[in-house]
């Protein structure tokens, strides 16, 4: 999130597409609630069903699923044509002016396609994205600088370019292609884009079901443009908020426990990437992210500790070289085809969450060897002896290790609000089961007692691995790594002291001051300060995660004295942008930081996300270092140009704006260009001849729109809940909810059981007819969508068939987020 | 913060309970049927399901069991509500169906084993040292360090402290893994 939980309570308007908190985040609504109550502020849900969040909307209205970039381009055209944008906003903050190449076209001229494409490759050069730039001179040094237009209307300028893309997505086109009722339409259009009001703010709350797609990246993109445009970004109450869905999916995102990143998104490097300078150019010199290469210094420090110098890059090499995408969905091809022996899970059930589940735990019967961390016995443990598998044709050792569960162990967990709250230990584990970092901890242990004294290069990284957190290893003694802490005295370029040896660092700011990063050891720079001891608004120190201190300066629910939020216990991201470009607050009433003039510094109620000292009208300086490069009203610091992207000139596989493409499996053709499908998508074809393969289904076999979701009283892939009888009791079957008018015409009846059949395979479920899925008129043809939850397998107390047995492997063209919520399936009553 | 439940209900019988039960002999008469004999502790943790964060109250017995859990009302985003998840809880804690000891399955096996965790830990390693060795890439062909092993996967996980996955990161880093993956991909 942008923004916090709290802070939905600031909100004029909330719109929530793509995500159900009233389901699956019950918390959440006391603070939709409380702005309705107290604001009276307006809640909109557009979701394929009408979920249980809907139900308490004020307006709902219903989408095809697949289809949201139409809608939110609907949105965008109607900001943009009604001139509800925030013109002082999109001028001073966007990229709105900014030019942009004169070869660029968009998929308006060339039929669904970006200028660029390489059919061949399946891939963009984005050469013709960029910005036209001309060349500034201070000091007799030379720069290219962005071009900027003086006016919206120029027609080279982003603010035009997004002006003409969206033309094309007219009220009628979400009634075709959604099969929204254009009048409905048309009120959420009316409500939302109000708050491009400078008095008003708009929040947009999402989840799964924005990012589960082959667009994924794309919907979310489209939420942000349609944010930045109504000034609703970095201001108390708006944001573009993701509802994460697990307790810490926050903090292990963070931590990097993905194959493209290192903690605190430094980016692992690949084999492109030769040496550190080489990898250091992946960092802006024009924003804040001239720090990179120093939080990079200080995590090798924290990894390899004295083998970790200057003069072997830092251990640069002793980092693994990625050397292709190895993400969710190639990790199971690569064990589909026998290539990976081994595998390591901790609380992790692919068996039941990944997607075409059947083919993923096909897959596992290929590993030589296997080590479960987990609470339970999990689909993917057991998987050797699950339906239809004989245990004796599966060659894999299976270590399942009992692990201790949240209350049984000490350490963090980040809300979706970037919040970090610490867990104290509060009862005991089970039998023989152990904490995780225990675990781990004796796991690192015997491997390197059993790589002791090798001198060869390739285990160096192994031998010098810095490991100490005690024994048995404390949870507080890896926050403290985490944290930061000064390996010696840490100076400044003037040789002031900025951290004293064997002390936690209070703030990133002092690995970007130091004159040395490699003095001091941090494992997460965003993290800097989580453990470091500061004040609980009483006067009291403690480890920041671990205060309660309820101070709430203001009133907006900031709670800056309660646990820490990343980074820099900063509250709402983009927060510059919450005052106007003099730095006045927009209202009084949304006031959150402003710049006082006397004092010569940004003031307010959440820490600036801004030099702290740096004036609303400072000017940038061209070939300036980091933010000097960057003016008084560049409030996106995070970004070469300082500026929210309405276009995105880099970063993006699939285009600079989002466009929209049908989901792989679609019932109609895409009738916004001749592409059907995001024509930078990668569908593997390892197996489509067999039962299991990554076969992709035809409308005319498979007429009906699916869709998973969760539910409040399940967890994920159920290892948490189906395991427990309350939760059991209250959910107890796999079932699959379906229209009154689809239940007719297939002539099931509410209770009875069906099968429901993807080109994957076939789950059986209780049939679940109710009224909140309704058929749409899509392109003039009644369409019908079935949804299903996706929490069960067949171990615990509640089994059932794993929807994930019949979604697809294919993921998002930036991502490889897979495509979970939309594809086609057929369904019929099956025998008692 | 350790707050004893016992000295609460004393505290609350004085002035709630002297309205609820009768007074005198009676009074004294319902207390006996009613002893406390088990000293219970609260402590305050956090939700470990949905990412909202909800301040829980955890109530223990002496051998540290878990047997209730409520809603921290001072908790600034609950404000002391919470979903059927969090008030299970306990249920998590005290499943007769948690793993206690070590398992282990042997190759075409259709059964689990009991095992210490020493040799379970020495076992790993060794199958952890034997594939890295086995499939260790150190240069590609062009002859740029790149040293991963593409054969060795990990996989979790959302729900663990981050400290956890800190020194996930860490060692699956160190070892040279690339695959290296989690719920929030999926």
């Amino acid at each position: 999130m942008t923004n916090h939980w709290n802070d939905l309570k600031n909100s004029d308007v909330i719109l929530v597409i793509g995500g159900n908190p009233a389901e699956n985040h019950p918390a959440s609504m006391l603070w939709v609630n409380r702005a309705r109550e107290e604001r009276k502020a307006r809640f909109l849900v557009v979701d394929p069903r009408l979920t249980r969040t809907a139900a308490r909307a004020d307006l709902y209205a219903p989408i095809r699923s697949g289809t949201d970039i139409v809608f939110l381009g609907g949105l965008i055209r109607h900001t943009i044509e009604r001139r509800l944008y925030n013109g002082e906003y999109v001028r001073a903050y966007t990229n709105a002016l900014t030019l942009v190449d004169k070869e660029y076209k968009g998929p308006a001229h060339l039929d669904g396609y970006f200028s660029g494409f390489d059919a061949a490759k399946k891939t963009y050069n984005p050469a013709t994205w960029q910005y036209q730039v001309e060349t500034a001179t201070v000091g007799g040094k030379t720069t290219a600088v962005p071009k900027m237009a003086q006016r919206l209307d120029d027609p080279s300028c982003v603010f035009a370019h997004l002006r003409r893309h969206y033309a094309r997505y007219t009220p009628e086109m979400v009634e075709r292609v959604c099969g929204t009722p254009k009048d409905v339409f048309l009120k959420v259009a009316e409500t939302f884009c109000a708050t491009g009001n400078p008095a008003k703010s708009g929040s947009i709350l999402y989840a799964m079901g924005q990012t589960q797609h082959t667009v994924g990246s794309q919907n979310v993109r489209a939420m942000a443009i349609l944010q930045l445009l109504l000034g609703n970004i970095g201001v108390p109450g708006g944001g573009v908020n993701a509802l994460r869905g697990e307790s810490n999916v926050q903090g292990s995102t963070d931590m990097a426990l993905l194959f493209h990143d290192l903690p605190g998104y430094l980016g692992c490097p690949s084999e492109a990437q030769s040496d550190f300078a080489t990898f250091a150019g992946r960092w802006d010199t024009t924003s804040f992210w001239v720090n990179g290469p120093k939080f990079f210094v200080s995590l090798m420090k924290a990894w390899w500790g004295p083998a970790a110098t200057k003069d072997n890059d830092w251990a640069y090499h002793y980092l693994p070289k990625t050397g292709g995408n190895y993400s969710w969905i190639p990790l199971f091809e690569a064990l589909y085809a026998g290539k990976i022996k081994g595998l390591i899970t901790m609380g992790q059930n692919p068996a039941v969450c990944g997607p075409n589940a059947r083919f993923e735990r096909k897959a596992l019967g290929n590993l030589d060897w296997m080590v479960v961390m987990d609470l339970f016995e999990t689909e993917t443990a057991g998987f050797w002896h699950g339906p239809g598998v004989d245990p004796k044709t599966i060659k894999t050792e299976v270590f399942l290790l009992p692990a201790a569960d949240a209350m049984e162990k000490a350490g963090s967990v980040v809300t979706s609000g970037r919040m970090i709250q610490w867990r104290d230990q509060v009862s005991t584990p089970p039998g023989d089961a152990k904490e995780d970092i225990w675990i781990l901890d004796r796991m690192c242990r015997a491997i390197k007692a059993a790589y002791k004294g090798s001198g060869a290069a390739r285990n160096r990284p192994i031998v010098d691995l810095a490991w100490d957190y005690g024994d048995p290893p404390s949870a507080a003694a890896v926050a403290r790594e985490v944290n930061g802490v000064a390996l010696e005295e840490v100076k400044d370029a003037t040789g002031k002291v900025l951290a004293e040896p064997g002390k936690t660092i209070a703030s990133f700011a002092i690995i970007a001051a130091a004159a040395d990063p490699g003095t001091i050891a941090c494992g997460c720079w965003i993290y800097s300060g989580y453990f470091h001891p500061v004040d609980d608004g009483t006067g009291t120190l403690m480890p920041a995660a671990k205060r309660r201190g309820l101070k709430d300066p203001g009133g907006l629910g900031i709670y800056p004295f309660w646990g820490w939020a990343w980074p820099a216990n900063r509250r709402i991201l983009y927060n510059r942008a919450s005052a106007r470009p003099d730095g006045r607050p927009w209202s009084e009433d949304k006031k959150l930081i402003w710049w006082d003039a006397e004092a010569k510094k940004w003031v307010g109620y959440d820490v600036p996300d801004f030099p702290p000292t740096k004036p609303p009208d400072a000017a940038a300086v061209p070939g300036g270092l980091g933010l000097a490069a960057q003016g008084g009203t560049d409030a996106f610091l995070m970004k070469a140009d300082g500026k929210g992207w309405l276009f995105a000139p880099k970063g993006l596989n699939d285009g600079p704006v989002p466009e929209h493409y049908e989901p792989l499996e679609s019932p109609i053709r895409n009738l916004l260009s001749g592409v059907q499908v995001n024509p930078v998508v990668k569908v593997w074809a390892t197996d489509r001849d067999k039962d299991v393969g990554d076969r992709v289904g035809a409308a005319d076999r498979f007429p009906i729109v699916c869709t998973t979701y969760r539910l409040t009283e399940q967890w994920q892939a159920g290892a948490m809940s189906r395991t427990l009888p309350w939760l059991v009791e209250t959910q107890p079957d796999m079932f699959v909810e379906l229209s009154r008018e689809l239940a007719q015409e297939k002539g099931i009846k509410n209770g009875d059981p069906v099968l429901i059949i993807s080109a994957r395979g076939r789950v059986r479920a209780v049939a679940m007819v109710t009224g909140r899925f309704k058929p749409l008129r899509v392109d003039g043809k009644i369409l019908h969508q079935v949804g299903m939850p996706w929490h069960y397998g067949w171990l615990g107390h509640a089994t059932g068939d794993s929807a994930n047995d019949l979604t697809p492997h294919v993921g998002d063209a930036n991502t490889m987020i897979p495509e979970y919520k939309a594809f086609l399936v057929d369904l019929t009553k099956a025998e008692v | 913060m350790i707050v004893d439940r016992r000295d609460f209900l004393k505290a609350v019988s004085v002035t709630a309970g002297g309205v609820l039960l009768p007074k005198g002999a009676e009074a004294e008469a319902q207390a006996a049927r009613f002893p406390l004999h088990k000293r219970v502790m609260e402590a305050r943790s956090i939700c470990p399901y949905c990412s909202v964060g909800c301040g829980v109250i955890i109530a223990t017995d002496q051998a540290g069991h878990i047997v209730n859990t409520e809603g921290d009302p001072e908790h600034p985003i609950n404000r002391g509500g919470l979903d059927p998840k969090s008030v299970s809880i306990p249920q998590l804690s005290n499943s007769p169906l948690r793993l206690k000891t070590v398992q282990y399955r042997a190759p075409g096996s259709d059964r689990w084993e009991s095992k210490p965790w020493e040799w379970a830990i020495g076992e790993i390693a060794k199958r952890v040292k034997n594939t890295r060795d086995a499939t260790f890439i150190e240069k590609n062909a062009a002859g740029v360090p790149v040293n991963r092993t593409e054969a060795i996967a990990w996989l979790g996980g959302a729900a663990n402290n981050s400290e956890d996955c800190y020194l996930g990161a860490k060692l699956m880093r160190a070892l040279g893994v690339v695959y290296l993956e989690h719920q929030a991909r999926v």
